[in-house]
């Protein structure tokens, strides 16, 4: 058993009904307590979906377990077949009908239902969200294509006259932003003279998803799930895929020369792109103040890895930690971090994810949700770039995380918490004005810098954090050991004048030097002395 | 479940109107969402969830996405190494529910709360609980289900009172005490203890309190007044315990709220006329504000589909004090004995349904089109986009909407997606 307060993915049968939501006529028979029928809700809320998924639960009761609920599931297939008359459907389990082991597949397959009907073995015990979407996503490409397969030493199935034709694979319901990266990517290729076959699972009918097979090759934006797929069909159809993401402007420009590279078309116009911003945003001198940023990154390990490279090629940040939720690609991650030169963080513990965040003492938080939440409790500021999403990561605007689009969205996003560079400066020289000081936050975020909220304590709260309140919030109040150097008033008055985004790393600065020279009391020399020997 | 265990005086009006009973998909949280306000309202208790990545899931997409940072309540998800040995889950869940105690030793009632995994794989909760109790001792080890398999959303804190009830300390003999039955937000609880206080109605005692070391005392001179509708299994534990339900409609409305205390006031035998003087200025105020709203609301066909079991008494607020239509008042479970003083006051026209097919159910709501419908969340943009006006019901469940004081938010949540309505203009 785990411990688990706040998850990062879901189980796998939410996977899997981010590939049927997506899809146009694909129907999902869940085997599955009434309690699972939340998830609807993440797509008509979350995503604001003018749909139901087009899932139907068993909903089965104590009461049925002893009787049948295999009858129960077979009523529920059949209905849904004449209801919504979907040209495929997907039949599996949740957690609680796993255990009780009923076999959707095989009893589906006996209703001999005049659809293709696609079993899926999603282990909800051992799986998770991501995994699930994949698995799904791969078993519905795979038995939809199969029979196109070319045999043993056959060549690739003859292609069709025209340009270079390939398919956009991942983009799923409930995805981060993948609305528009589809849209900002499909530009990119059309430009390109590339043409988009099927974009798929978002939007795609089964009959999309059937005819994957006549593309040349498989544009991947999302690894975490389209991998499984896109290398089956490398595998099957000689479908060559691509393996950059392009996010950012480094990594926008090596997709498009891998791109071009299986295409066969010039890449010079897609280069020359007049629409990317970023560079001369992040080069003019106001961005001057972005240097050296203490930036964290968590997420799915695509997005993150991703975003890595942007913070610190692109921005000009100092990354200060780096990790995913997703083990799958956790290799990814660990190249990155080996990179970057941090510890690379691999956990799906929130807990966990939170302990190292605070320990990295960072100004600026890129992460899903659950981080801009450790966030928000830290009192530092975040841009979201990753799933877990919440109904705000749906904007109404055009917002890709991909192409030349998606990196001017990356500068914009990021900017927005920080505190701006003059309004840093004026924070620095006159720290005791009453109405422009720094617990106010950054002006354009409302005045209002988030309160920290006060955790539970363990342990009783240190006497010098109920002493000073204003503090408590800036950095962890952890018991002080004994023997550890104790703030004298002055210093800690002169501690206070220091905007709140550097006082963290100030103090924690300030008491390793008073530990290393064995200082008792740490008093305004020291607190200068530190800031000598660690720089800014 | 416990129908027949309750008081029947249950033969008027509409109570003998035909109830359509569906069976299908049902499209209802499972009890563990009671979680999400069982959790605030008691405040030194935690709930750990032994189940499956699922109910963790459930929690937070419930909670929308962690409002409380850290939360009194977590999961123990079961793992495949779980599955393979009952010996081991129960070490591994004494393991966790150590865990838990170590970090919030501020804790001083853990419920272990069943899912439908820990009840399929027959985890047996209640020697996990005992176990528990002897391995921390100052710490009240309690276990009920919040399964999707046994309880529907509200029925949720029906089974965690009802684990509570054999805790209640014993009252003396001779003692009558008032126990409000059903969680209250504080405000709203605090309005009644000034009311039953200038009533002269007292001892008043609350299930739950706030704090779970001030457990209300209980016992054969125990009257008891159900605050929520959902609570047929605490209800019949507390007439096992000898305390007698004092039947009145819930304390909805201005008409249901004074209802409500006057049944309490007719037991202590108040006199009419302190009656009338102490309700006067808070029902004038009840009624002022409900006022408000009344033109928005008045002649509207409302439609309920199932979910709290506040249905039946929110529906016949509507009707009786809003003039608002009722066709259809769907309810996962239709508890005939506790809503003796709501059914005979709904119109005999309206459609009362219990339980669910919910592709049927959609099929009636289309057909009838009304002006509002009351629904979950999974289903309430989906009708929006197909052009009907939608109240989110779980709003009901999260609103302090019982007394005087909030009646008026009460007709304003209903009446919001009407006026928002008329107010839009984006075509
Ligand atoms: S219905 Fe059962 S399995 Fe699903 S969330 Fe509720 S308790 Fe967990
Ligand atoms: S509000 Fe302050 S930080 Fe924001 S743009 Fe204006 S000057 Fe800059």
């Amino acid at each position: 058993m785990k411990l688990t307060v706040w998850t990062y993915e879901g189980p796998p049968h939410v996977g899997a009904m981010r590939i049927a939501t997506a899809m146009k006529d694909l129907h999902y028979v869940l085997h599955a307590p009434q309690g699972d029928t939340y998830a609807d809700l993440l797509f008509t809320m979350i995503e604001r979906r003018d749909h139901r998924p087009p899932v139907t639960y068993t909903t089965f009761q104590a009461r049925d377990l002893g009787s049948d609920t295999a009858e129960l599931f077979k009523d529920a297939a059949q209905d849904a077949y004449a209801r919504f008359k979907p040209a495929a459907m997907i039949v599996g389990a949740s957690c609680t009908a796993e255990l009780i082991q009923d076999d959707p597949g095989g009893l589906a397959a006996a209703l001999g239902l005049p659809c293709p009907v696609l079993p899926l073995e999603l282990p909800s015990y051992m799986k998770k969200e991501n995994w699930g979407a994949a698995h799904t996503f791969y078993q519905l490409v795979r038995g939809l294509n199969n029979a196109h397969a070319p045999a043993p030493g056959e060549d690739k199935v003859e292609r069709k006259p025209g340009p270079p034709r390939c398919n956009i694979l991942g983009a799923t319901a409930l995805g981060f932003r993948h609305r528009d990266d589809v849209k900002e990517i499909t530009a990119l290729l059309n430009r390109m003279g590339i043409e988009v076959s099927v974009a798929a699972p978002l939007g795609a009918t089964v009959a999309d998803v059937a005819r994957l097979h006549e593309a040349d090759f498989n544009v991947v934006l999302y690894p975490e799930i389209a991998d499984e797929a896109a290398r089956w069909l490398e595998r099957t159809f000689k479908q060559p895929r691509t393996t950059v993401i392009p996010i950012g402007v480094g990594a926008t420009r090596d997709f498009i020369a891998e791109v071009a590279d299986i295409a066969g078309v010039d890449p010079a116009k897609a280069l020359n792109d007049r629409d990317l911003r970023l560079p001369w945003w992040s080069k003019s001198v106001d961005s001057n103040y972005l240097t050296g940023k203490r930036v964290f990154v968590f997420g799915d390990a695509t997005h993150a890895v991703a975003a890595a490279r942007v913070a610190v090629e692109e921005m000009g940040f100092k990354l200060v930690g780096l990790g995913a939720y997703n083990r799958e690609f956790a290799r990814e991650v660990r190249a990155a971090a080996e990179k970057y030169g941090v510890e690379p963080l691999i956990t799906d513990d929130y807990l966990e994810v939170e302990a190292a965040i605070e320990a990295a003492n960072p100004e600026l938080v890129l992460g899903s949700q659950m981080e801009r939440h450790i966030a928000k409790r830290l009192g530092i500021g975040c841009s979201v770039i990753s799933a877990p999403v919440h109904v705000e990561d749906f904007p109404a605007r055009y917002a890709p995380q991909m192409g030349a689009e998606g990196a001017n969205v990356l500068f914009d996003t990021w900017v927005h918490p920080l505190v701006m560079g003059l309004e840093e400066h004026l924070l620095g020289m006159f720290r005791e004005d009453f109405e422009f000081s720094d617990e106010a936050g950054p002006s354009h975020l409302g005045g209002h810098r988030p309160a920290p909220q006060p955790r539970p304590q363990a342990a009783p709260q240190p006497a010098h954090a109920e002493a000073e309140p204003a503090l408590a919030g800036a950095e962890p109040s952890q018991p002080a050991a004994a023997g550890d150097p104790v703030w004298s008033d002055d210093a800690m008055a002169e501690l206070k004048k220091i905007p709140f985004f550097v006082r963290g790393k100030a103090r924690r600065n300030t008491e390793n030097y008073a530990a290393q020279n064995g200082a008792q009391t740490i008093t305004v020399d020291t607190l200068y002395d530190a800031k000598a020997h660690f720089g800014r | 479940m416990t129908a027949a265990l309750a008081p029947s005086e249950t033969e008027a009006g509409c109570t003998e109107t035909e109830v359509l009973r569906e069976r299908g998909q049902r499209e209802v949280f499972c009890g563990l969402t009671g979680i999400v306000w069982l959790h605030r309202k008691i405040q030194d208790a935690f709930f750990l969830i032994v189940g499956s990545r699922t109910c963790a899931h459930l929690m937070q997409s419930a909670a929308g996405v962690m409002i409380f940072a850290e939360p009194r309540f977590a999961t123990a998800i079961i793992e495949e190494r779980d599955l393979a040995g009952m010996a081991d889950a129960n070490e591994e869940l004494d393991r966790v529910a150590a865990q838990v105690l170590a970090r919030r030793p501020d804790i001083k009632t853990l419920f272990l709360v069943g899912s439908c995994p820990s009840e399929v794989i027959k985890l047996d909760l209640s020697r996990a609980a005992a176990r528990l109790n002897q391995q921390h001792e100052n710490v009240r080890v309690l276990n009920y289900s919040g399964s999707g398999i046994e309880t529907t959303f509200t029925e949720g804190e029906d089974t965690c009172l009802e684990a509570l009830v054999p805790e209640l300390p014993a009252a003396p003999e001779t003692e009558t005490s008032l126990l409000v039955v059903g969680a209250l937000a504080d405000v709203v609880e605090d309005q009644f203890v000034r009311l039953f206080d200038q009533l002269g109605i007292g001892p008043v005692r609350f299930l739950p309190a706030r704090r779970s070391e001030e457990l209300p005392a209980i016992g054969a001179g125990t009257r008891y007044l159900l605050a929520q509708p959902f609570l047929g299994r605490t209800g019949a534990a507390l007439d096992g315990r000898g305390a007698k339900r004092i039947s009145a409609p819930f304390p909805l409305g201005a008409k249901g709220s004074e209802a409500w205390l006057k049944a309490a006031a007719d037991v202590w035998g108040v006199d009419e006329a302190l009656f009338e003087t102490v309700i006067a200025a808070p029902r004038a105020r009840a009624q002022r504000a409900m006022e408000r709203y009344k033109d928005t609301l008045s002649g509207k066909r409302i439609f309920f589909f199932p979910d709290s079991q506040l249905e039946i008494p929110l529906a016949r607020v509507l009707h009786e004090e809003l003039g608002m239509q009722l066709t259809e008042v769907g309810t996962p479970y239709l508890h005939r004995g506790h809503l003796d003083c709501e059914l005979p006051r709904l119109p005999s026209t309206v459609r009362l349904s219990e339980g669910q097919h919910v592709d049927r159910q959609l099929d009636r709501c289309r057909d009838i089109r009304p002006d509002l419908t009351v629904c979950g969340l999974g289903l309430a943009n989906p009708l929006e986009a197909e052009g009907l006006s939608t109240k989110w019901a779980i709003e009901l469940v999260f609103t302090p909407l019982q007394g005087f004081e909030q009646a008026g938010d009460l007709a304003e949540l209903f009446a919001r997606p009407l006026m928002r309505r008329d107010i839009l203009r984006v075509g």
